[in-house]
């Protein structure tokens, strides 16, 4: 079944009836309108910027709408080198965006560290906040953000938002 | 020899240790006690007029007596030259002059020097790590005898633990 169902009135035949499963009208309106937190970190930055502005427009995919507050984020780009000493201060801001959030690590040195092999920086972002979508190039071109930011709308798709909760968890939570 | 290192082996015949030049670039090297009775006439004297400081930086020589090496470069705006100006401190001792009182800019390019190099500047009005955090104690980065990868910092994420 696809997203959403196009129907006919019974009375006199028009097109005018949609149907859809309310998970999957959650997943399209989560996936349609990912706000992403605005902070680069490196050169990557600069084709984050390429992407959301007009030549590239980023906004076209519901991604474009970059927040000055990790509260009003779902999403979190980060694009560059990320040095140890920077480390304490994502993982603070991961932690203050609100449920359900989403990470891209943009480009290798958010990936693993790149040919930074050095004291001070992280071997990869996902030693310290749990990666969405790994996007590699050095650096990515906006199509290769975009890509990232589709594969991420497809993995949205397909969450489960509804879940019964087991019976364990319901007496854990009462007891 | 460049008229202005001749100019000062003249006023520092004792302070004065040797001048190179090459491709044009000035450098004169002075003993750690005249440094900065040098980086006072340098920055005083009309001739010489060095009103600017461009930067301050070191080298490790580790198989040198004299193991570290500070660097700094001079230029004036007004007489439109620039000079080098070095200076060595053994590992045991490594402290030399800081010239802050003399170019407020070198403040913060002395304490990087400290914090990567752990070269210590008398006089120096703040020097504190700048570059790495203040609690850093894996020892001097920049150092040739410092390992690469360092020395487990880089994956060590304190604030991951909720034992806290």
């Amino acid at each position: 079944m696809g997203l959403i169902q196009i129907g006919r009135r019974e009375k006199d035949g028009e097109l005018d009836v949609i149907t859809t499963t309310i998970e999957k009208a959650v997943n399209w309106a989560r996936k349609g309108s990912l706000w992403p937190m605005t902070f680069g970190l490196a050169c990557c930055a600069i084709e984050m910027i390429a992407a959301v502005s007009s030549r590239y427009d980023m906004d076209r995919f519901g991604a474009g709408v970059f927040r000055a507050s990790p509260r009003q984020s779902d999403l979190m780009i980060v694009a560059g080198t990320v040095c140890r000493r920077m480390a304490p201060v994502i993982r603070k801001i991961y932690d203050q965006m609100p449920e359900p959030k989403y990470v891209i690590a943009m480009g290798s040195c958010a990936t693993s560290g790149n040919i930074y092999d050095s004291y001070s920086v992280v071997q990869g972002v996902d030693r310290f906040v749990p990666v969405d979508i790994y996007v590699p190039g050095c650096p990515p071109t906006p199509e290769a953000l975009f890509d990232g930011v589709l594969k991420l709308q497809e993995r949205i798709m397909q969450k489960r938002v509804f879940v019964k909760q087991p019976e364990q968890v319901k007496k854990a939570v009462k007891a | 020899m460049h008229p202005l290192a001749e100019r000062i082996q003249m006023e520092f015949p004792e302070g004065f240790a040797k001048a190179t030049e090459w491709r044009g670039d000035l450098a004169v090297t002075v003993r750690r006690e005249a440094l900065h009775d040098v980086a006072r006439f340098l920055h005083d004297d009309p001739a010489m007029d060095f009103d600017y400081i461009v930067h301050v930086s070191s080298v490790d020589w580790p198989d040198d007596d004299e193991r570290f090496e500070v660097v700094w470069e001079f230029y004036s705006i007004r007489k439109r030259h620039r000079i080098r100006l070095k200076t060595r401190a053994p590992e045991a001792d490594c402290v030399v002059d800081s010239l802050t009182d003399i170019w407020k800019g070198a403040d913060f390019m002395e304490r990087e020097v400290y914090d990567m190099m752990g070269i210590r500047f008398r006089n120096h009005p703040d020097l504190r790590r700048i570059l790495m955090p203040d609690d850093y104690e894996e020892g001097y980065p920049l150092r040739k005898d410092f390992p690469l990868r360092g020395k487990g910092w880089r994956d060590t994420f304190e604030f991951l633990d909720e034992t806290k």
